[in-house]
């Protein structure tokens, strides 16, 4: 644990200035058909192939609700412990793009259909509140493609009117590695949850980040700015430092930060005015009049509570309380549902502690040495959890243990077959010991009086003798014992 | 033979059902009519041969069921018919072929009527004269220089020159009852909900309802029941029952109260009107309706709110016609060049005008004191209908404040175009119900109609009320035929 103390501010040649970030998140939800039309969602598709009339925006066409949509959001809302708005209205954000074909956007703009939430943080400095402001439904836009030919553009509206969920953070976040915890937060509640895949390689998940600064102390928020469409952590970590650090250098000489958009560009490392806030864009936003709004019953919600899975803060407190585990701990394991489902099926048949250390040490090593998730573990958790067992149970010594498990890489196989196969048994037969510990001390005698005159370290020196000469099959609980009683 | 053109829907159906004549003779009919009427501009896209060929394909079945058995329909060019050029009256989709069917077309189709041809109408019905479309103005059957209302103008000269049996329409702001006036037919616009707008062209989404026009109150009922119900694919389709309106159908009306809403009696309303108004009420009285007076206090603020939520609304609608995806594309050197001359060149003048008023009324900064204020607004109109509606059963007005000006008239002159708009558009603020029926004729011999606004849902007291005075008011149509060759 480097830091114990929250340390995130950029040093001014004038003074300290605090980074004040909030982020607007657009995550895809999980859905087989669009928000307004029964097209699919499929991902890597080949282009144009998943668009109906109405994604297209034929003339005469009208959006209808995807009920599964509204329920996947009520879910999110309700992960984020937000207050659900039984009413709400969509609304039309018009503009004109060629990936748009309606012309505007259907969005939800004054309505919204999630109001106020958290998200919890667990920090190095303590655990830290981040406000959520609102979540809105909206339909995602086409794709434009200006590379493929150097004449044209071509649009793809397989991704057209599929729906986002936008979730609004309140300017609650001061670092790039509070950036960082909260969308892995944000992507791991939602994946919980099943009504976001998280993927940020594809899209699903992507943000808008707002940045302002203001001297360490003050209260008053300074102008920000916002960095639109940035798809992965690192980037949107990156542009935070760029964009920080290029407003207390401006503010700093004495110049005005102007509100504006900005883009971050990934190669120089660096943000870019997109607009400024003249430039800005009227979307003329009004309630759509081709749906009604948005009215649910209190019981559709009450019952998608009562479905909720468990989140993971509440995983968290459970294994602390139950499997006693530091905070820590619990944190690696429910960080990821598959981690958290992984672990969970492990301890099902075994020792929770032993369990946690074989997961997040030798497991987590050789997933991360061979770059795999754990969803591709090679070894499966019913044979991590028998493996486990039997140590336990002093089949086998946490020394062959890992022998196993080295095979077990190899096949995924049940540990029981391979430490019969590989005849890696433990010797635990009192007698077969005691007659290999008697040979061992007798060629040692010198040793032996060095250790009965008071040199103690040496039992460490028998103790691995006979695991020589028992190729580690010994039972090192038996062997001890013998050892002592052969000494005394 | 020979009389099939002036038979009305009802007896050309029930004619064929009872073997009279086969449905390719009515189709050759009314084809023969349809080409010999080129200078009422009512078409912009004929049908003729697949018509006559469904004529033959349903005369070869045995199966005569249907609402619409074996009628040629021609609609308005506003409803996608699938593999038929679907303009909405505009040059941006003169090349428009839409791959779906219209539910209301479909339902029309599936009670055994088949298409005859698209009818001329208001460039995305945004007229009240027919002048508006990109394919030339629609004539008046009452006169060469008379415009035949619009924005349904083809629909509802189609019918009264007895090119089509009976045909459809929409109504936004009275684009259904306005020409049905100006052309002595009679035209419903439905309860807000009641036919899907799944596959028309749209130009106001919380105002535009399809709706029947027809040569009498019978054939009304039967249009307008074959058409309605509700669609899925349509978020503001009301899940309503379809009556059985044609059978239903009954001038007893005895005891029911109409209000007249003294909003409606407007400054510089022509003695004329004001007589026709009066002579309905005498037919319904007759008929043994009790009248009250009543008043619809916010009447005077709907047409400003209407020119506000209406053009918003289409601001956005027809954003898609951009050239990128189908229709009309200029060229350009980049995307925005290219947008703005394909809508520069695409769009007409109204069209343009509203979308720019939309834009406004929409903008930041602009939004409270307009479209806000307009909705706001919008439900006090609806609550003065709803207030009414508690004392009476429905309320009897003018159609419209003039009878069919003369083309050219208005045209340079948007505020006195949209005045004419004056008593229809409250009905579209409020989502209701309301007919008109032909009544009477002004001293130039002009068709007027009479509208009679209902409760939601409840059009069949208005069909019946319409009913009763058209008995009574005895109106034929006096043109004589001058666009045959």
């Amino acid at each position: 644990m480097s830091e114990n103390k929250f340390n995130y501010f950029i040093n001014g040649e004038k003074g300290k200035w605090e980074v004040v970030i909030g982020l607007e998140v657009h995550a895809q939800v999980l859905s087989k058909s669009k928000l307004f039309s029964s097209s699919s969602t499929k991902f890597g598709a080949e282009p144009n192939t998943q668009v109906s009339l109405v994604d297209s925006a034929f003339p005469g066409m009208l959006p209808v609700i995807n009920q599964f949509c509204i329920e996947q959001s009520l879910k999110t809302g309700l992960g984020l412990k937000a207050k659900i708005n039984l009413n709400s209205v969509f609304d039309r954000k018009n503009y004109f793009y060629a990936d748009l074909p309606q012309g505007y956007q259907i969005s939800q703009y004054k309505n919204p259909i999630v109001g106020e939430g958290e998200v919890i943080l667990d920090m190095s400095y303590g655990t830290k509140k981040i406000g959520i402001e609102r979540l809105h439904l909206e339909q995602d836009a086409g794709k434009s493609i200006h590379d493929m030919d150097p004449e044209n553009s071509y649009v793809d509206l397989n991704r057209s009117g599929i729906a986002l969920m936008e979730i609004v953070s309140k300017p609650d976040l001061r670092s790039p590695e509070e950036v960082n915890v909260y969308i892995k937060k944000l992507r791991s509640i939602m994946r919980y949850l099943g009504t976001c895949d998280g993927n940020m390689q594809e899209g699903s998940l992507r943000a808008d980040v707002n940045v302002s600064v203001r001297k360490s102390g003050d209260k008053k928020l300074g102008t920000r700015c916002e960095i639109k469409n940035v798809n992965s952590i690192k980037f949107m970590q990156m542009a935070i430092e760029y964009e920080a650090k290029r407003q207390v250098e401006l503010l700093e000489s004495g110049k005005k930060i102007d509100q504006e958009t900005r883009l971050f560009d990934a190669k120089k490392n660096v943000t870019k005015s997109m607009r400024s806030k003249e430039d800005a864009h009227d979307y003329r936003y009004f309630p759509d009049p081709d749906l009604l709004p948005l009215n649910l019953e209190q019981s559709l919600v009450d019952k998608i509570k009562g479905e909720l899975p468990e989140l993971p803060d509440e995983k968290k407190e459970r294994f602390i309380r139950e499997h006693n585990l530091s905070a820590y701990e619990a944190n690696i394991l429910v960080s990821e549902k598959e981690i958290s489902d992984y672990y969970e099926k492990v301890i099902r048949d075994c020792d929770k502690k032993m369990a946690k250390n074989w997961i997040t040490v030798e497991l987590f090593s050789v997933l991360n040495k061979n770059n795999l998730s754990i969803l591709n573990s090679p070894v499966s958790a019913k044979n991590l959890s028998a493996l486990i067992k039997m140590i336990s149970s002093g089949k086998i010594s946490g020394k062959i243990a890992k022998q196993v498990f080295e095979k077990m890489q190899i096949e995924d196989k049940d540990p029981k077959k391979i430490i019969e196969e590989e005849g890696l048994t433990q010797q635990s037969d009192p007698k077969q010991l005691e007659k290999i510990i008697l040979e061992m001390l007798s060629k040692n005698q010198d040793k032996v009086t060095q250790y009965q005159s008071g040199k103690e370290k040496l039992f460490g020196y028998f103790v691995g003798e006979v695991m020589k000469i028992s190729k580690g099959k010994a039972n090192p609980n038996l062997v001890n014992q013998i050892l002592k009683n052969k000494l005394k | 033979m020979s009389n099939i053109s002036n038979l009305s829907l009802a007896k050309l159906v029930h004619g064929i059902k009872k073997k009279e004549f086969t449905s390719e003779e009515v189709t050759k009919n009314f084809i023969k009519n349809s080409e010999n009427s080129k200078k009422l501009n009512a078409y912009i896209t004929q049908c003729f041969d697949d018509a006559l060929k469904a004529a033959k394909k349903f005369d070869a079945n045995k199966n005569k069921k249907g609402l619409l058995a074996g009628m040629p329909i021609a609609v308005k060019d506003l409803f996608c018919t699938k593999n038929v050029k679907t303009t909405a009256g505009s040059k941006i989709l003169n090349n428009f072929i839409p791959s779906y069917e219209s539910t209301v077309t479909s339902n029309l189709w599936k009670e055994g009527a088949f298409l005859l041809g698209k009818l001329n109408c208001d460039e995305f019905a945004m007229g009240s004269s027919n002048e508006t479309s990109f394919f030339g103005n629609v004539k008046n059957p009452f006169g060469e220089n008379l415009v035949p209302g619009g924005s349904s103008g083809g629909s509802a000269s189609a019918l009264a020159a007895e090119l089509t049996p009976a045909t459809i329409g929409t109504d936004t702001g009275g684009s259904i009852r306005q020409p049905a006036s100006f052309t002595g037919t009679v035209g419903l616009k439905p309860t807000y909900g009641r036919c899907s707008r799944w596959g028309i062209v749209a130009f106001a989404s919380s105002l535009d309802q399809a709706g029947p026009m027809t040569k009498n109150v019978e054939d009304c009922a039967l249009m307008f029941q074959a058409m309605s119900g509700h669609d899925e694919k349509d978020s503001t389709s009301v899940d309503a029952k379809v009556e059985n309106y044609s059978s239903n159908l009954s001038e007893k009306i005895k005891g029911l109260k109409i209000g007249i809403p003294k909003e409606y009696r407007v400054k510089n309303m022509p003695k004329e009107i004001e007589d026709l108004w009066k002579k309905g009420l005498d037919y319904l009285k007759d008929a043994g309706a009790i009248v009250k007076n009543i008043s619809l206090p916010h009447t005077m603020f709907a047409l400003p709110t209407y020119y506000i939520v209406a053009p918003a609304e289409a601001s956005s609608n027809l954003a898609r016609y951009d050239g990128v995806k189908y229709g009309h594309r200029s060229k350009g050197n980049n995307l925005t060049e290219m947008y703005e001359n394909t809508r520069s060149e695409g769009f007409g003048d109204e069209v343009k005008r509203r979308i720019l008023i939309g834009t406004y009324v929409l903008s930041s900064g602009y939004y409270d004191a307009y479209y806000l204020k307009a909705q706001k607004v919008r439900r006090l109109i609806k609550n003065d209908f709803d207030k009414a509606f508690g004392e009476v059963d429905a309320i009897l007005t003018p159609s419209t404040p003039t009878s069919a000006f003369k083309i050219g008239d208005k045209k340079n002159d948007p505020v006195s175009m949209y005045l004419n708009d004056i008593f229809t558009v409250p009905v579209n603020l409020a989502g209701l119900p309301a007919i008109s029926v032909p009544a009477g004729y002004d001293k130039k011999n002009l068709p007027l109609g009479l509208q009679l606004i209902g409760k939601p849902f409840d059009e069949q007291t208005i069909l019946n009320l319409s009913l009763a005075i058209e008995k009574r008011a005895n109106f034929h149509n006096k043109y004589k035929i001058w666009w045959d060759k």
